[in-house]
């Protein structure tokens, strides 16, 4: 968990957005890397993540009252559902969503998975904020011991009426909007990718969309364009 | 207060700091985070005639103290360029130079007959670091005979200034420079991006879906500052230095090496108001060192 003061007046972030962070000044890492925020309160903005490479490693290692530099709040926003939702969470995908928990407190049934339950952080604190939480773990460490896409299926068979919201790995990702796309439910799903600029000028982010005049899709920046898209108009590559 | 005005092949900026092609967007990107009167000249995300799609994901990938990037040249066509963009970029005081590309002569010289007939378009940047249809996709900017005839084809329609970006993946970019000198170009800018590749060592499949791709950042610039002073002791025409450039202290190098003009590229993305900074900082310079024209500077090199 990493809590920032901005030192300049910043804009206020809305559920889904985004910011570059960067721990130091040096040149490896050289890029800043890509984190939701969690909460924006008082003033202070902050983030939960995990550690991954360089870049998370050199956030980790800031001390109390140290410098970060960041930019933000970046990207769209999720659409705030105006009654009950589902939403659907990888591991360290929750801090995506956290934000919109908060903005529509208790309305949303969550499906949350991890790999273990050391992968699913602040679980008591969501709880607090959602209607239901449903955990599974791939090892069985904490909740059901299953895929999360198994107890959403089910759950998702007698709710398609209700909008879904995913974020976590995009082979998650993918399953869970096949799904809803069987089952005709609508569904957004906020974007992994790997970012240098985080505002729409490198074109390094991209991720085929399709739209109305153009049904093979079409690169749109995940940095700008989204995180956040409507899952149907997806056009998933790879994996 | 020390002069930082700068003439390009006939263009005059108001100091020499400019954005690479490819890490500014169409200029929209960033006027949220810098005024863009503050710049030399803005210079676009790469052009071709058609729009064109460009790589599959992944395009970018960090290495040490740089980055790959196989974008493919993504970009919304000139057509829409016009249209779209333009009507925002005119509103600014700074140079507008369009940087653009073909996959066959025809199509340089359609595309720069467009766009140096636009108004607002103040000049243009000729990207030579792109495969050649007509010549088994070999890339025109690695032939001198291919180089020669794109630049004479499109200099006879391009009635604005022409700048030649030169590629550094070749054996003597001085002979290239004389080249583009040689066939009508008004100044030349360079480097280009330095082509690499990364692997992913437990899957041993390429980092980049492209395979192969364009270093630029930090690692580079080393390399890009003995390739300006190669060129500016073999050409004439002004030149416009960019690899690797953060800060006023690394734009110095290239000034002193002998560009006139410089371009902060992947900077922008780790700072988005790297280009204005460097601004302040090159004037601070001049004035603690009672430089009183940056051209002073420029090819100043004590050997
Ligand atoms: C919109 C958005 C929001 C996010 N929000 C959060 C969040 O709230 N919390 C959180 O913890 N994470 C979040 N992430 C993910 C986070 O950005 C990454 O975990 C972070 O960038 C990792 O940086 P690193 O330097 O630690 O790891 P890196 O060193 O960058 O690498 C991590 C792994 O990815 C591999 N890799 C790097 N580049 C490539 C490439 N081009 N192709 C293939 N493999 C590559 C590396 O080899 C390594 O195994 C978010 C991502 C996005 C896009
Ligand atoms: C993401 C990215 C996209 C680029 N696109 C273009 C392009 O469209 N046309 C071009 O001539 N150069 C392009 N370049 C090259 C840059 O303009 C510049 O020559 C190079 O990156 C070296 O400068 P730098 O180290 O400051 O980034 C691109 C570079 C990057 C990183
Ligand atoms: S990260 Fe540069 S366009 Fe999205």
């Amino acid at each position: 968990m990493l809590t920032v003061q901005p030192l300049q007046p910043a804009t206020f972030p809305v559920p889904g957005q985004f910011y570059m962070l960067q721990a130091g000044a040096s040149y490896d890492p050289l890029l800043k890397r890509p984190f939701s925020y969690l909460s924006a309160e008082n003033g202070s903005i902050t983030f939960l993540y995990r550690i991954r490479g360089k870049g998370t490693r050199a956030i980790a290692a800031l001390r109390e009252k140290e410098t970060i530099s960041l930019i933000g709040p970046l990207g769209n926003a999720y659409p705030v559902p105006s009654g009950e939702f589902i939403a659907v969470a990888g591991g360290i995908g929750i801090a995506s969503l956290f934000s919109l928990f908060g903005a529509a407190t208790g309305r949303a049934t969550l499906f949350w998975g991890g790999r273990t339950a050391g992968e699913l952080l602040m679980t008591e604190t969501v709880r607090g904020l959602v209607r239901t939480a449903v955990i599974t773990t791939d090892d069985g460490s904490a909740g059901r011991k299953s895929l999360v896409t198994e107890p959403f299926r089910e759950y998702l068979a007698v709710n398609a009426h209700l909008p879904v919201y995913v974020c976590g790995s995009t082979p998650m990702m993918k399953a869970v909007a096949a799904l809803c796309s069987d089952a005709g439910a609508r569904c957004f799903v906020s974007l992994e990718a790997y970012m240098a600029c985080g505002v729409g000028a490198c074109l390094g982010c991209v991720v085929k969309i399709r739209d109305s005049e153009n049904h093979e899709g079409r690169f749109r920046s995940v940095c700008k364009d989204g995180p956040v898209f409507d899952a149907s108009t997806v056009v998933w590559e790879g994996q | 207060m020390p002069s930082l005005s700068v003439n390009i092949g006939g263009m005059i900026l108001k100091n020499p700091v400019m954005t690479a092609s490819g890490t500014f967007g169409y200029g929209e990107e960033y006027a949220e985070f810098i005024d863009l009167n503050r710049l030399g000249a803005v210079v676009v995300k790469g052009l071709s005639l058609k729009p064109k799609e460009g790589n599959p994901v992944p395009r970018i990938v960090e290495t040490a103290s740089g980055m790959l990037n196989a974008i493919g040249l993504q970009n919304i066509g000139v057509d829409r360029f016009i249209l779209e963009k333009m009507p925002f970029l005119r509103r600014f005081d700074t140079k507008v130079i369009c940087n653009f590309f073909g996959d066959s002569v025809d199509e340089y010289v359609h595309a720069a007959d467009v766009l140096s007939r636009t108004d607002g378009v103040h000049a243009l940047e000729m990207n030579v670091s792109c495969p050649n249809k007509q010549a088994g996709w070999c890339v025109f900017g690695t032939d001198p005979a291919v180089l020669h005839n794109v630049v004479t084809a499109v200099r006879k329609v391009c009635r604005i200034p022409l700048i030649v970006k030169l590629s550094p993946n070749v054996t003597s970019i001085a002979h290239m420079a004389k080249v583009a000198e040689g066939s009508g170009a008004d100044a030349v800018s360079l480097i280009n991006t330095i082509t690499g590749m990364a692997i992913d060592i437990r899957s041993r499949r390429p980092l980049l879906a492209n395979k192969i791709g364009g270093l630029s950042g930090p690692a580079i610039k080393p390399v890009a500052v003995r390739m300006v002073w190669e060129v500016f002791n073999a050409v004439k025409i002004p030149i416009v230095g960019m690899g690797g450039i953060m800060t006023a202290a690394d734009a110095l190098e290239f000034l002193i090496a002998g560009a006139r003009g410089i371009a902060v590229g992947t900077a922008n993305f780790v700072n988005p108001a790297a280009t204005v900074e460097i601004v302040e900082a090159l004037e601070q310079f001049l004035v603690d060192e009672q430089v009183n024209d940056v051209n002073e500077l420029v090819g100043s090199l004590r050997l």
